[in-house]
């Protein structure tokens, strides 16, 4: 007998949760109406959106695509509202104008070089970037490819960039010769003269006479028919692809332990990072030629590529420095402890970790760069912003705002936005830490 | 048995200069100053032959030829009539007034939507990210040509805040007025002031000091200063006692009062900008080239500013915040005594080199036409006295000196936060 008058035998089922704190009025109690001042914040962002929206979505579906100039657009929404004015976006100044925003004055029949030529890059980087996903033997292709890509911009002969790289592959062929004849310092050190004499004296006869016996080229197309995001896009790439190695260079030569060489890259790397890129692009227009032999006179976009190289190279030197700094110690002992040299304790032990911890700086800094390839408008150059003064000043268009630097921003954002991501993947791909 | 001798002596071999670690050091160093030299000289020898080809050997004298130019936008008096330096003068100080404006608004900017991005609402979140990465992705110069252009196109025009039907109207009680032209707001006056002094004379650097600003200063440090005397005789008395003694009305008072009292001894009083003419007269123009370059500077920067804040407060382990908690603090000190002193060793070094960057960056106002250093030492001044050299080097220098002035306060700063290890 037991004077417990009811015992359960059973587990009751379980109930539902309530339903203010499942699905989606859960998931808004939650995240948006928690307190008061989240409900407020909440609303307030509401309000903004929607008036973002309201005002953003007639202006963008505005049906002015084909107009072909201000007045005309003007027309269009006073017919459609029937009062003039304020209306929608004009897009016509876009179908008008995007193929001079991509290609700048670049000849319309030799569209397909540029075309090809960045085609080729996605090519070209695909196995540095997809290591993974592509078959290796592509690097080769790679290496390759910086003589390929100004060849298919600028045109010209087909000799001159097949020059350039013979100087490489007659500065290794005399490298291996020496290196086995005699000691491998003296093979470099020839192999470097070798190559210098090929470039600096022997190549230019070489091109010319081959070029007379043997006349294969694509029709040469001047520097200041470039512009647009063509423009862009070749000054970003190559100042990102050789501000790389200098950087890594830099670095290692700020961090080393001999006095001079360490004061000459902290000297170099101070100075180009304690001026904006501007000053260093008037340098460029004007006074490097002063610099140089009388005489000597090349290219501007050259010339703004070297500068721009240099600027995005000291960036980088700090980037890299940052992520040697990183590294416990230990890494450099250890290596030490193994026996390895400089180099070798640097190719395999220091640069693959410092490398990977600066991902994120480096890829910043290429966006960087990227980006501060508009500022070659100050200076002339018809890069984006360039054309779009240019749009803006004539008469058709005078007036145009939102539409023009809209679409330019876009296509900015899609790159830069693109690089960003590409970062993060690669970080998480590289992750071998414990966290 | 064996007998210790000395190693043999070793003969000093030429190639040991480049196969002995002790001597190869050296002999890449020498190679290294070689080559530097050789290029500085190289460098430096073409420049001395195409100078004097071009018939301009390196002197600075223009720099005290009249400029001829004017500039619209400037803190102290100046003609056309003065000289290029005077003229440089105002381009420094125009540079420094944007990027201090600049820094000030993206840190408040940056701070608030740092915040924001971590907050737990999902819409204010997703909202902040949305902001963080539009502007931050898109280049900074292409963000001051969009807001000159938007100033310029959509703002009205003086006259029509004209006539009764005006079209627009000046806002804030009628004290800031939005042109095409520039932003008008209130200037500071004084009716009954002390006047200026003005100092070094004649020369082009010459500045007037006003004396009212000087005098409010003094008497408004002097108040903080007694404010703070209050506040550590207060610590001290709850350190003896245990009760803290109510001062901060004092402490208020200390510094509200004696400035109140000399603002109006002095007459201060608010000078209002108003339609004349063709234009708004009185107040403080601010033309739409500081406005638009100020604008662009502040939004651009304070997403980096943003990111730099959200991973500073995300590096603070969640152990602080749990031990602080389980010390009793309320959450507002947990703020104020824990997390902040630790997130802001992480926060400032990269802050201060976002003003760095800003400062920097304020040299695209010649895209816009704002008269700073680039555009009147590099711009003007550049193209009228044809001494590229001279005037692009002096500007680099300029540059140089601020940013290693920047940086060195930035090295101030860690050697002064820096973690005391034994």
């Amino acid at each position: 007998m037991s004077d417990i008058a009811f015992s359960r035998a059973e587990m009751l089922p379980q109930k539902a949760p309530p339903a203010t704190s499942v699905g989606a009025v859960g998931w808004a109690r939650e995240n948006l109406f928690s307190n008061w001042f989240n409900s407020i914040l909440t609303i307030l962002s509401l309000i903004v959106i929607y008036y973002v929206l309201a005002a953003f979505i007639p202006w963008f579906a505005s049906p002015t695509w084909n107009s072909g100039s201000l007045a005309e657009c003007r027309e269009i929404f006073a017919a459609a509202s029937g009062e003039g004015g304020h209306g929608g976006a004009c897009w016509g100044v876009i179908r008008e104008r995007w193929v001079q925003l991509i290609f700048g004055f670049y000849p319309p029949d030799l569209y397909w070089r540029p075309i090809a030529a960045f085609v080729l890059l996605a090519v070209a980087i695909a196995p540095v970037l997809f290591s993974d996903k592509v078959p290796a033997r592509l690097i080769w292709f790679t290496a390759l490819y910086p003589f390929i890509f100004p060849w298919l911009l600028w045109g010209g002969t087909i000799w001159g960039p097949l020059a350039a790289l013979g100087g490489f592959v007659l500065g290794f062929v005399v490298y291996r010769a020496v290196s086995a004849a005699m000691s491998e310092l003296m093979g470099l050190v020839l192999g470097l003269v070798a190559a210098l004499i090929w470039w600096l004296v022997l190549s230019g006869y070489a091109v010319g006479f081959l070029d007379g016996i043997l006349p294969i080229g694509i029709e040469a197309v001047e520097s200041r028919k470039f512009g647009g995001f063509m423009l862009s896009i070749t000054i970003g790439v190559v100042a990102i692809a050789c501000s790389l190695p200098l950087g890594i260079v830099l670095a290692l030569g700020r961090q080393s332990n001999l006095p001079i060489v360490k004061y000459l890259c902290v000297g170099f790397i101070e100075l180009i990072r304690g001026v904006p890129l501007i000053t260093l692009l008037f340098v460029a227009s004007v006074l490097l030629n002063l610099f140089l032999p009388p005489g000597t006179s090349f290219d501007i976009i050259l010339r703004v590529l070297i500068m721009v190289t240099i600027f995005a190279s000291a960036y980088m030197a700090e980037v890299i420095r940052g992520g040697l700094a990183a590294l416990p110690t230990g890494q450099y002992e250890g290596a030490d402890s193994l026996g390895l040299d400089y180099w070798q304790a640097q190719r395999l032990i220091i640069m693959p970790q410092a490398l990977k911890i600066s991902i994120p700086g480096i890829v910043g800094n290429f966006i960087g760069v990227f980006k501060d390839t508009t500022l070659v408008s100050i200076i002339g150059l018809l890069d984006p912003l360039g054309l779009s003064n240019a749009i803006r000043a004539d008469s058709n268009w005078n007036g145009v705002v939102w539409e023009l630097y809209g679409f330019i921003a876009l296509l900015f954002f899609v790159f830069c936005f693109g690089m960003s991501r590409y970062s993060m993947y690669l970080e998480r791909k590289l992750q071998t830490g414990h966290r | 048995m064996t007998t210790l001798t000395d190693p043999p002596k070793e003969q000093f071999r030429l190639s040991m200069l480049l196969y002995d670690s002790r001597y190869r050091s050296a002999t890449i160093q020498v190679i290294a100053m070689l080559l530097f030299m050789l290029a500085a000289a190289w460098l430096i020898n073409n420049t001395a032959q195409n100078l004097a080809a071009l018939g301009k050997p390196i002197n600075l004298s223009f720099l005290g030829q009249p400029a001829s130019y004017d500039i619209n936008q400037r803190l102290l008096e100046y003609t056309s009539t003065d000289t290029h330096l005077r003229a440089a003068l105002m381009g420094l100080l125009n540079t420094l007034v944007v990027a201090v404006l600049g820094c000030i608004t993206a840190t408040v900017i940056g701070v608030f939507v740092g915040v924001m991005r971590l907050s737990n609402n999902w819409l204010i979140a997703r909202l902040m990210t949305v902001y963080v990465e539009t502007f931050r992705n898109v280049p900074v110069l292409l963000w001051i040509v969009l807001s000159m252009a938007i100033m310029i196109e959509t703002l009205p025009a003086p006259k029509a805040f004209r006539g009764d039907n005006a079209t627009a109207s000046t806002v804030l009680n009628d004290s800031v007025a939005f042109t095409n032209r520039g932003v008008y707001v209130p200037e500071p006056l004084f009716s009954r002031g002390l006047g200026d002094i003005q100092l070094l004379g004649n020369s082009s650097l010459r500045f007037d000091v006003s004396l009212d600003l000087i005098a409010f200063l003094v008497v408004l440090f002097a108040g903080i200063w007694a404010a703070r005397r209050v506040k550590h005789r207060a610590d001290s008395v709850q350190e003896a006692t245990g009760d803290r003694p109510t001062t901060w009305y004092i402490r208020l008072g200390l510094i509200v009062v004696p400035t109140a009292i000399l603002l109006v001894i002095l007459g201060f009083h608010l000078g209002y900008p108003a339609l004349k003419g063709f234009n708004f007269q009185g107040g403080t123009h601010m033309r739409n080239s500081l406005i638009a370059l100020w604008l662009a500077l502040s939004l651009y920067t304070a997403t980096f500013i943003a990111e730099i804040v959200r991973s500073g407060i995300l590096a603070i382990s969640k152990g602080q915040t749990e031990a602080a908690a389980a010390l009793g603090l309320r959450s507002n000190r947990i703020m104020s005594l824990v997390v902040l002193p630790q997130a802001l060793r992480v926060i400032i070094p990269p802050l201060i080199s976002q003003y760095l960057n800003l400062t920097k960056n304020s040299s695209l106002a010649i895209a816009v036409g704002y008269m700073d250093i680039t555009g009147t030492l590099g711009g003007i001044t550049l193209n009228q006295t044809g001494r590229e050299l001279e005037c692009i080097l002096l500007l680099m220098l300029i540059y140089l000196v601020i940013s290693l002035s920047i940086s060195g306060v930035m090295n101030w700063y860690n050697e002064s936060v820096k973690l005391k290890e034994r």
